[in-house]
């Protein structure tokens, strides 16, 4: 049982609630002011819903990844690709926030989306996230994309309860961005190259990107794609299936 | 401009603290951005100041600590303060090493009566 919400989730290594340290210092001449130190997380609420987000996924062996990126970068593009391509079931949480576009472009591919209404918000929180959950089939899939709205910047504080974190960055937005946005690449547990079909028309060095993203995490995984390439798409597949794997 | 949602969070926090603690007042509210925490601190600033009103916040005032990157390394056991957004041991050199604290946001003390 949580301890936190009464809920009925228990505690896992994917649910641990973050120590709080409260200490009392009284201050001799003015007894009635107190200072007490905290150290909680600011989005400690978030990070709790994210982690019962993540219980959920859990109990349904389903993989979540969030994909984040500037708009336009190819994120509905690359969900489109996969469903012709992929070996697994997904669904999609849509986080396009004006229309749903993006919802109508997965559904005509016979895949199970849900828009997420929100109105002007910049990014995904894990409620809102939490709302798309409960109205997506979960038995029926094995991986569950998150699509965060496009924006490099505001999505990267918000924890919204998957496993994997991709970001994708695409040839025609230039090969400064992951030096400019070092917090969102950051988080990535993928960083995926968009669009390359069109590198013959951009001076666009894929190695320095590469090499600007490891020096942010050392460890991270990047993938080249053009949706326009079978293999290529092939290779995020493979590379979703290694750690669905990991995770079975 | 998501310091605005940050901040609502910020805000939220310190009154279930004050209720916890039988506050009437929040004179100051201390928390610690990391460099790598993904706001702006002058932002946050602005945000509390427009949000704070008619809150246990209205009077108080708030303190940003602004936290740099910590590196713990792996290879040589050393803890190191990085000026850039890498992770790298400013000691050795290598990339074996582990982000330790820059990364978060945290509210660390709150002065209340
Ligand atoms: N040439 C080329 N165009 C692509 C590729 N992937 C996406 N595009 C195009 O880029 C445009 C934007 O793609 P989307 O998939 O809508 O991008 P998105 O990241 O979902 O955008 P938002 O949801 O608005 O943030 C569309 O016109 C796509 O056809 C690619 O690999 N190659
Ligand atoms: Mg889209
Ligand atoms: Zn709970
Ligand atoms: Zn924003
Ligand atoms: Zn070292």
């Amino acid at each position: 049982m949580c301890k936190d919400c009464g809920c009925s989730i228990t505690e896992t290594e994917e649910h641990n609630h973050h120590h709080r340290h409260e200490h009392l210092h009284d201050n001799p001449q003015l007894n009635d002011t107190k200072t007490i130190e905290i150290i909680t997380k600011i989005l400690d609420k978030n990070d709790h819903q994210a982690d019962h987000n993540r219980a959920h996924f859990n109990e349904n062996n389903v993989l979540a990844v969030n994909l984040m990126s500037s708009p336009g970068s190819g994120k509905t593009a690359m969900l489109e690709s996969m469903a012709d391509a992929a070996d697994f079931k997904f669904g999609v949480i849509e986080g396009d926030l004006e229309t749903d576009n993006d919802a109508k472009r997965i559904q005509s591919k016979g895949v199970p989306a849900f828009q997420i209404q929100t109105g002007f918000a910049c990014h995904l929180d894990a409620f809102m996230v939490s709302r798309g959950i409960s109205d997506m089939p979960l038995d029926k899939m094995d991986v569950c994309f998150i699509e965060n709205v496009g924006n490099l910047v505001c999505p990267a504080s918000y924890d919204v309860g998957a496993h994997l974190n991709f970001v994708l960055v695409s040839v025609p937005e230039g090969e400064d961005k992951i030096e400019k946005y070092p917090v969102m690449f950051s988080k990535a547990d993928l960083v995926l190259i968009t669009k390359t079909d069109l590198l013959p028309y951009f001076d666009y060095d894929i190695k320095r990107v590469k090499d600007e993203a490891r020096r942010i995490k050392p460890n991270i995984d990047t993938l080249e794609l053009s949706v326009k390439d079978p293999a290529a798409i092939k290779n995020v597949i493979d590379w979703i299936n290694f750690k669905r794997k990991l995770r079975s | 401009m998501h310091e605005y949602s940050i901040v609502q969070s910020l805000i939220e926090l310190c009154e279930k603290n004050a209720e916890k603690y039988h506050a009437v007042r929040i004179d100051k509210v201390i928390i610690k951005i990391g460099v790598l925490g993904g706001v702006e601190p002058y932002l946050v600033k602005t945000a509390f100041n427009a949000f704070k009103e008619k809150t246990i916040c209205n009077d108080a005032e708030l303190i940003i600590n602004m936290q740099p990157l910590i590196i713990e390394c792996n290879e040589c056991d050393s803890i190191s303060e990085s000026k850039e957004p890498y992770c790298k041991c400013q000691k050795c050199g290598s990339t074996n090493a582990e982000i330790i604290d820059g990364k978060d946001m945290y509210l660390m003390k709150l002065e209340m009566e």
